[in-house]
């Protein structure tokens, strides 16, 4: 670890920062001080003290336990809404770049009408559509992600398939799809891989505002989008239930990124 | 020819290198002393993995950070570069001593006009005002040879061919006026024809310059055609240095008398037959000689102690102990003919009929609305056999056109117009089911780094094809490690990723996946091209073992003639497209010759200095695809062009003898009566 730190400091402390976030995550049912949803109408708006490390919110939840349980919605929607998106773009962008031509034209150009969206933007219109729940949320960050995705798969897409052994493969008779992804696939990992790590930071970002919005997640489950709408209007009587949530939140997009800074650095030489 | 008298430019004593690898120490370098004067070019030569390279970026302080120069000295004109503060390196380096890297695209900075490039060396080191440099500049190209230096001087260098490159660095190289210029494999990307004339500049300069010149090279051949003396470097150690002569004449080290024995020599008098072994690891080297573990004169003697350098003549070293005996040993006569006799006049086992391929053929919208580019014409109207159980040879200059015509001999790429047919050898029956035709039909590509997917072990790969033709997994299995014998690489291979492979070990991996399915017709395209002068050797014998155990035919597409001599029963000359001479290997080698053909015999470096300099001379390069020239299409190049028939009238491939076909306009009688290039082979 130490060698590693000295070698690669944004991965050491991304794997820090997103350890204890999963860590904390996973093991939020049993860490977690308090119920969930318990509320203490007594303790509304508590400073952070003895009985409640962090305080409370306006129902008199302990933050604490709010927080760490919106860790799992925010790591479940980050990570979820990032496979959809790899599940269509990957193979949409891999198909594009094999197939080349008027095939890549014609799907590179609806890609780019997607592209030329904010991301949230599409993603507030699938959810307006769609209606406004956890599932919604997760499946319109995931679409509004995919295009990006397909697009630089694309790339690395054309980039590989000039090698000669796409050559060899198809001289020896295997099939286009096999070639797509039995040979030229497992080429594109390391970028793919680098690629994901940094947008699920940005999911988790996404997810957030939408719940913020009241698009995403709805009450009474923990998410720190949604925790942070709920403080807006007490700010000026408590600000801690604005903070723990949105340092969570800092915190873990900032993990996101420095790890996918050092996984890029660490894959480049052989990518 | 040696001008030792103006005192040593360089002066290398006893230089080590190590790299420090988690392996281990490296010792990439051990005890190398040499010296070079002025206007005089010194060859240094060894297989890849001996130390060249770390030789070359030593001298320019340039070395990885892992490196370490562990002791000696390099002194440059009295001053020892290794104790030079970065200030004074830096006034010398780029300057005084200059570097010609191997692949000129990446030296070349793609978005600055050539003339740009050379006057911003000149800038950087106030060597001249701007409109000084600009005006220098030219002078520089024109020095090279170049062609239409102020045209030159304003292209980028995407615009100029790769020989035009080279050209184009070395005249950067040369702008500091160097007292020493050191070029790494500077034709090794070239072509034949390319080569020679970059070779004729860089003997050139030794005396219109004046500068040393340090010369790296893995080709013998090359080495023998540029140096006043040479250098031979095994695993990190000087083992002969001697005047160019002797040393091709008369090699006192075993290594050198092997370097020799592994070149296709187009001439076959010596016995083209690989160094047995390989480089020893450079983290823990046997004890003795370095060489001993794959020496042919070992004795136990040689293996207590390294040996000392000894005297072998005026001026030539070698660092062996049984040098006299080496010396005493005449030449390894080759082994049995050239190439195994033509099989009596069989079935074709393909048939290529006015082939065409064009690429970029302008769609309707473009043609309607008259904005239509002339397509690439990759292959014109080409007619040949290929007859079963013969290795037929394609060869010419790069964008001839041969790698089009093998792609479509394996159904890669759609021919534009006429017909292949491909049969089956037995049956003479024609292969119309892909899976049949994929199973019988195979391709070596030329470069195994690019050829074997980086993501797959070596026991994947080989079973991929048996899969695809529906061998059961164990049988498949079975079959690997058999396939994996024969191309001599044992079972522990198995597991490994291409990464984990020599140049050499890969290219027997993308021949053991070839031959997986047993196929009839084999295309290799440059197979040999990427690997070492010690492994070609024993590459050619694996193919030729190959072919014998299982009858097979191989197209063999080469730009190397010297190699097809040893392997091919017939040849056929491409340039631009077109098919100019087609006819077996001796009636190639012999006149009547193609005036290209000709040409592209007299480039062919041969590992002799005392061997005349070419004669027929190739100027410039092959003209654009997109508009091939009128009538004879080699005629913009043509030595004996004989007029205006020859600019408007397309000859036809004729037939001259039985099997002799030649495409040219000359009356053969006069063809005939030329002076062949090449004396004829001893064997035939």
């Amino acid at each position: 670890m130490t060698a590693l730190a000295r070698a690669n400091p944004p991965l050491t402390i991304g794997i820090l920062i997103l350890g204890c976030v999963l860590t904390f995550a996973v093991l939020a049912p049993l860490v977690a001080p308090y119920g969930v949803a318990e509320q203490n109408i007594l303790d509304r708006l508590q400073r952070p003290g003895a009985k409640h490390l962090l305080g409370t919110d306006q129902y008199g939840r302990d933050l604490l336990t709010r927080t760490l349980f919106g860790g799992r919605t925010a790591l479940l929607l980050g990570l979820g809404a990032v496979a959809l998106g790899l599940l269509l773009g990957v193979p949409i962008g891999l198909a594009s770049g094999y197939a080349g031509g008027r095939t890549d034209e014609v799907i590179m150009r609806v890609v780019d009408a997607f592209l030329s969206f904010p991301a949230l933007l599409l993603a507030l219109m699938i959810v307006t559509a769609l209606g406004a729940s956890t599932m919604h949320a997760l499946l319109a960050i995931g679409l509004a992600n995919a295009p990006g995705i397909a697009r630089i798969v694309r790339s690395q897409t054309l980039a590989v398939k000039h090698e000669e052994f796409v050559l060899a493969a198809r001289a020896q008779g295997d099939a286009h799809p096999y070639i797509m992804f039995g040979e030229i696939l497992p080429n594109l990992l390391p970028p793919i891989v680098i690629e994901a790590t940094i947008r699920v930071g940005f999911a988790i970002l996404a997810s957030a505002s939408l719940s913020f919005l009241g698009l995403g997640v709805q009450p009474p489950t923990a998410d720190w989008g949604l925790m942070i709408r709920e403080a807006r209007q007490h700010i000026f009587l408590s600000p801690w239930p604005l903070l723990c949530p949105g340092l969570a939140l800092a915190l873990t997009i900032v993990g996101f990124n420095l790890f996918g800074d050092g996984v890029r650095d660490r894959l480049a030489g052989r990518a | 020819m040696l001008r030792r008298a103006s005192g040593a430019v360089l002066q290398i004593e006893r230089l080590s290198v190590s790299f420090a690898t988690p392996r281990g120490e490296i010792r990439a370098l051990r005890d190398v002393s040499f010296d070079i004067a002025a206007g005089e070019v010194f060859g240094v030569a060894g297989e890849s993995g001996s130390g060249k390279s770390t030789l070359a970026y030593a001298i320019m302080r340039d070395l990885a950070p892992n490196a370490r120069v562990v002791g000696g000295s390099i002194r440059f004109a009295g001053e020892d570069l290794l104790r030079l503060a970065p200030d004074a390196l830096r006034s010398i380096r780029g300057r005084r001593i200059a570097m010609v890297y191997q692949d000129p695209k990446s030296a070349l900075n793609p978005s600055m006009r050539a003339g740009q490039q050379i006057a911003e060396v000149l800038e950087i080191h106030a060597l001249a005002s701007r409109a000084g440099a600009a005006a220098r500049a030219l002078e520089l190209l024109a020095l090279v040879n170049i062609p239409d230096p102020p045209a030159v001087a304003r292209a980028y260098p995407h615009q100029l061919s790769g020989g035009m490159q080279q050209r184009l660095v070395i005249a950067m190289a040369l702008a500091g006026d160097p007292g020493l210029l050191i070029m790494d494999e500077p034709t090794t990307g070239l072509d034949v024809s390319t080569q020679a004339r970059i070779l004729e500049l860089v003997a050139g300069l030794r005396h219109d310059v004046g500068a040393a010149i340090l010369y790296i090279s893995h080709d013998l051949a090359v080495i023998a055609q540029v140096s006043d003396r040479v250098g031979i470097l095994y695993a990190g150690e000087l083992v002969e240095v001697a005047p160019a002569r002797q040393l091709f004449r008369r090699p006192a080290h075993p290594y050198a008398r092997g370097l020799l024995d592994a070149l296709p020599d187009i001439d076959l008098t010596r016995a083209f037959r690989p160094i047995r072994g390989r480089l020893p690891d450079l983290s823990r080297l046997p004890d003795g000689c370095v060489f001993a573990p794959r020496c042919d004169f070992v004795e136990d003697a040689c293996t207590r102690g390294q040996p000392a350098m000894a005297t072998v003549g005026p001026a030539h070293v070698a660092r062996c102990l049984r040098w006299d005996t080496v010396i005493a040993t005449p030449p390894t006569p080759r082994a049995g003919p050239g190439a195994p006799p033509l099989p009596e006049i069989a079935a074709p086992v393909a048939r290529v009929e006015s082939l065409t391929k064009h690429y970029e053929e302008p769609g309707v919208l473009a043609r309607w609305l008259g904005l239509a580019r002339p397509p690439v014409h990759a292959i014109d109207d080409v007619t040949f056999d290929v007859r079963g159980g013969e290795v037929l040879a394609l060869v010419g200059e790069s964008g001839c056109g041969k790698t089009t015509l093998g792609r479509l001999l394996l159904r890669l790429l759609p021919p534009t117009s006429g017909a292949l047919s491909i049969r089956r050898r037995q049956s003479g029956t024609e292969i119309k089911d892909d899976a049949e035709f994929r199973r019988v039909v195979r391709i070596v590509f030329q470069n195994p780094d690019s050829s074997l997917n980086p993501t797959k072990r070596v026991a994947a790969i080989l079973e991929r094809p048996l899969a695809i033709q529906g061998v059961p997994r164990p049988a498949r299995l079975a079959r690997v490690r058999e396939l994996l014998e024969a191309v001599r690489l044992d079972v522990g291979y198995l597991q490994r990723l291409p990464r984990e492979l020599s140049g050499g070990e890969k290219q027997r991996v993308a021949i053991a996946r070839a031959f997986a399915t047993g196929p009839e017709l084999v295309v290799l395209d440059e197979p040999l091209s990427a690997l070492d002068v010690s492994s070609q050797a024993s590459m050619v014998d694996l193919l030729t073992e190959l072919r014998n155990r299982l009858d097979a035919t191989y197209v063999f597409i080469s730009h190397d003639l010297s190699l097809v001599r040893h392997l091919a029963d017939r040849i056929g000359v491409m340039y631009l497209g077109r098919l100019v001479e087609l006819g077996t290997v001796d009636e190639i080698f012999r006149p009547p010759y193609h005036p290209y053909t000709r040409a592209l015999l007299s480039s062919i470096p041969v590992p002799d200095p005392a061997a005349p300099a070419s004669t027929v001379r190739l100027e410039g390069a092959v003209p654009s695809a997109r508009r091939p020239p009128s009538g004879c299409r080699f005629h913009t190049r043509c030595a004996s062009k004989i007029g205006r028939i020859c600019e408007e009238v397309e000859p036809l491939l004729q037939r001259v003898d039985g099997t002799h076909w030649l495409a040219c306009h000359i009356p053969v009688e006069d063809l005939r009566r030329e002076r062949p290039i090449r004396p004829a082979p001893r064997s035939t």
